[in-house]
């Protein structure tokens, strides 16, 4: 049928239907490249994570293997900075998000001196070149004589993390109903309890959401650790070394790893967020 | 034998007093909240707090719940003093008028939050929340969450989240704001009966009159920060004390004059009228006189009457309202439609208004009403 019909058609109408055609997908096919620009490296660094290079040089596809994943630590050195890494990023995104969500509770809460004060400063780590908040840290601490390395690594990425924790958290709260917390109150809860069963929970959410966010934003600080680090590498500083010299592939291995265990995480929250709207609205 | 004594036990209770508010004033920044206030609420009783917005009312809910500090003043809760106690060591409970559920809680849980805090457990907890979410028509209704309920059920949920824990006092801050005119008049009703059964105190904010007097066993009228006047609905509308009262609670008409002796005042532009000598109650000089517009008779027969014309009419189902224009202004009368259709009287046709002297009161001035 469709034969005939096609057979019948002038020129003319068949040039104006695949302009159509054209016009139809063109969203489409813009969106496939746009997602193919987005996608391409990281495809890329999780396929090179299964190549069997045979230089210094990870760059050309010699063969498939398991044993860069076998043998994730088989660099000298990547352990050790993969571990500082999460240690560093753990430590930093917990004492942030709790110094962060205290930070946000005051300035949400409480009218004292300063507080339009303490607003702008939240936001100037936020928009201040990452060059210059290490740079100036440098300074800070070469001036206060004070060793480098782990502890300063980790007060460098607590700093920058505040304000990040600080903005998650004071979004939920602008929006949180105050007679929630009188009405725990006015049934008998003290301070402690109030916070404990009722603010908590209903923050918990943006605290989560500091949380990982903390994390992501610690775990792969180059140029702030790079300042600060003294002897100490972490897994960023780690990878730009080894790139000098030509990474091997098991900076792709650990790549790849914290891509799929932050999409993965992703996917549980989303799903957990579907699971909840369903059941309100059911 | 029963009832008799029930009696005999619950009317020296009717005496006590539950609340009392000692000159207790709220001043936030520049603005006086409330003003020099004081008041006692009768345990057991339904009491209303009314006026319009902005005269004090949630203010002054909010320093009896412990939510707010007076500035100056006593508060007291029984005998004790809770003026600076912190409102989880009040035996008082408030239904906010958003209801204020907690969200991530089950209707269970919220109920039970006030328990629990006082290590009800088990069993104990179990009979009581749902005992409660009977009471209040929610039996079954537990395991779901605030957002699935409709906002009559919501009202419910904080009406039952208070009551469970049989405070001493329950505050109420415009419960039924947030419902349609329907289930505002039921749930009136049913929060009258679920009071007159727990037998637990009610100050219930409100700045709907008709609610008030529906609802309360006294009203205390505010207006900014202070209270004009307190008593029963029918001493509130028969005898108000101010102007401000008298147009607040329902029409009425006031007329300015003079007193001219113990019972008559003389109106400025018309004929001297009788009041009762308690109406005036001392007054001398300047004074307006009351009338409520359903005590007018079209027509004469009663002891006080003023001439005048009528300048429209309009039926409003079970009354015919007249706006009469007289020597002393415009004068509004209601006439019940006891037999069908209008009565007869038409705009233009002059005749003769008349009231009774028991049926009019006196205050100071104009002054208040709108
Ligand atoms: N926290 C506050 N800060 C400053 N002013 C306030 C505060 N709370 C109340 N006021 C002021 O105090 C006055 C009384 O307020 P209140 O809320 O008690 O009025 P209300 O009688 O409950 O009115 P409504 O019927 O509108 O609820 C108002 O002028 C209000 O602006
Ligand atoms: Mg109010």
């Amino acid at each position: 049928m469709s034969a005939v019909a096609a057979t019948t058609q002038p020129r003319g109408e068949i040039l104006s239907s695949i302009l159509a055609f054209v016009r139809h997908h063109v969203l489409t096919l813009y969106s496939l490249l746009f997602f193919a620009y987005l996608l391409l490296p990281i495809a890329i660094v999780v396929a090179f994570s299964f190549n069997h290079p045979t230089g210094n040089f990870n760059y050309v596809w010699q063969g498939f293997t398991w044993d860069n994943w076998r043998y994730w630590d088989g660099v000298p050195g990547i352990r050790s900075a993969v571990f500082l890494s999460l240690e560093i990023a753990l430590l930093a995104s917990l004492v942030a998000t709790a110094l962060g969500t205290m930070i946000a509770l005051a300035l949400v809460r409480y009218g004292f001196r300063g507080r339009a004060a303490t607003n702008i400063m939240i936001f100037l780590p936020l928009s201040t070149p990452e060059i210059v908040l290490g740079a100036s840290l440098l300074t800070l601490f070469l001036n206060l004589n004070v060793v480098f390395g782990f502890w300063t690594i980790l007060i460098a990425h607590i700093m920058f993390c505040i304000s990040f924790a600080v903005v998650t958290v004071k979004a939920r709260l602008v929006g949180f109903d105050r007679h929630l917390e009188e009405a725990a109150m006015d049934l008998g809860a003290n301070e402690w309890v109030t916070f404990r069963k009722v603010t908590l929970p209903l923050i918990a959410p943006a605290i989560l959401a500091a949380l990982l966010l903390c994390f992501a934003i610690s775990i792969d600080d180059f140029v702030v650790t790079y300042f600060n680090a003294g002897s100490e590498t972490t897994f960023p500083l780690f990878v730009w070394g080894a790139a000098r010299v030509g990474a091997p592939p098991q900076v792709n291995v650990i790549g790849t790893a914290i891509f799929v265990i932050a999409v993965s995480g992703m996917l549980v929250n989303v799903l957990i967020q579907m699971r909840r709207t369903r059941a309100a609205t059911s | 034998m029963t009832v008799a004594s029930e009696r005999a036990t619950s009317a020296p209770a009717a005496q006590k007093v539950d609340v009392r508010l000692e000159d207790v004033t709220k001043q936030f920044d520049d603005v006086v909240a409330v003003d020099r206030l004081s008041v006692g609420v009768e345990s057991g009783s339904f009491f209303a707090l009314l006026g319009p917005s902005g005269c004090g009312k949630t203010t002054t809910l909010r320093m009896i719940g412990g939510f707010e500090q007076p500035t100056e003043g006593r508060i007291y809760l029984g005998d004790r003093e809770v003026s600076r106690l912190p409102a989880y060591k009040r035996d008082v409970n408030t239904v906010f008028q958003s209801y204020a559920l907690f969200p991530h809680l089950s209707v269970f849980e919220n109920v039970a939050f006030g328990l629990r805090r006082r290590a009800v457990r088990g069993e104990t907890l179990r009979g009581r929340v749902e005992e409660m979410l009977r009471i209040v028509g929610l039996g079954g209704m537990g395991k779901r969450k605030p957002r699935q309920l409709s906002g009559g059920q919501q009202q419910r949920v904080a009406l039952a989240r208070a009551l469970v824990n049989k405070p001493q006092v329950l505050l109420l801050d415009e419960p039924l704001g947030a419902l349609d005119l329907k289930l505002r008049k039921q749930m009136q009703l049913e929060l009258k009966a679920i009071q007159h059964d727990v037998g637990i105190t009610f100050i219930h904010v409100t700045h709907d009159q008709e609610e008030a007097m529906t609802m309360a066993d006294q009203i205390a009228v505010m207006n900014q920060g202070r209270i004009e006047q307190l008593g029963t609905p029918t001493e509130l509308y028969e005898t108000p004390a101010t102007a401000y009262v008298a147009s607040f609670l329902g029409a009425s008409n006031l007329i300015a004059g003079t007193v001219s002796g113990a019972n008559t005042v003389r109106l400025h532009h018309g004929p001297e009228v009788k009041v009762r000598p308690a109406a005036i109650a001392g007054r001398t000089g300047e004074v307006a006189v009351g009338i409520r517009p359903e005590k007018i008779d079209l027509g004469g027969g009663q002891e006080n009457t003023l001439e005048g014309t009528i300048f429209e009419q309009a039926y409003i189902g079970v009354a015919t309202q007249y706006l009469v224009d007289t020597d002393c202004g415009r004068l509004t009368v209601y006439r019940q439609n006891a037999s069908p259709g209008l009565n007869g009287a038409a705009p233009g046709q002059r005749l003769t208004l008349s009231w009774s002297p028991e049926s009019t009161f006196v205050v100071d001035s104009m002054e208040g009403s709108e």
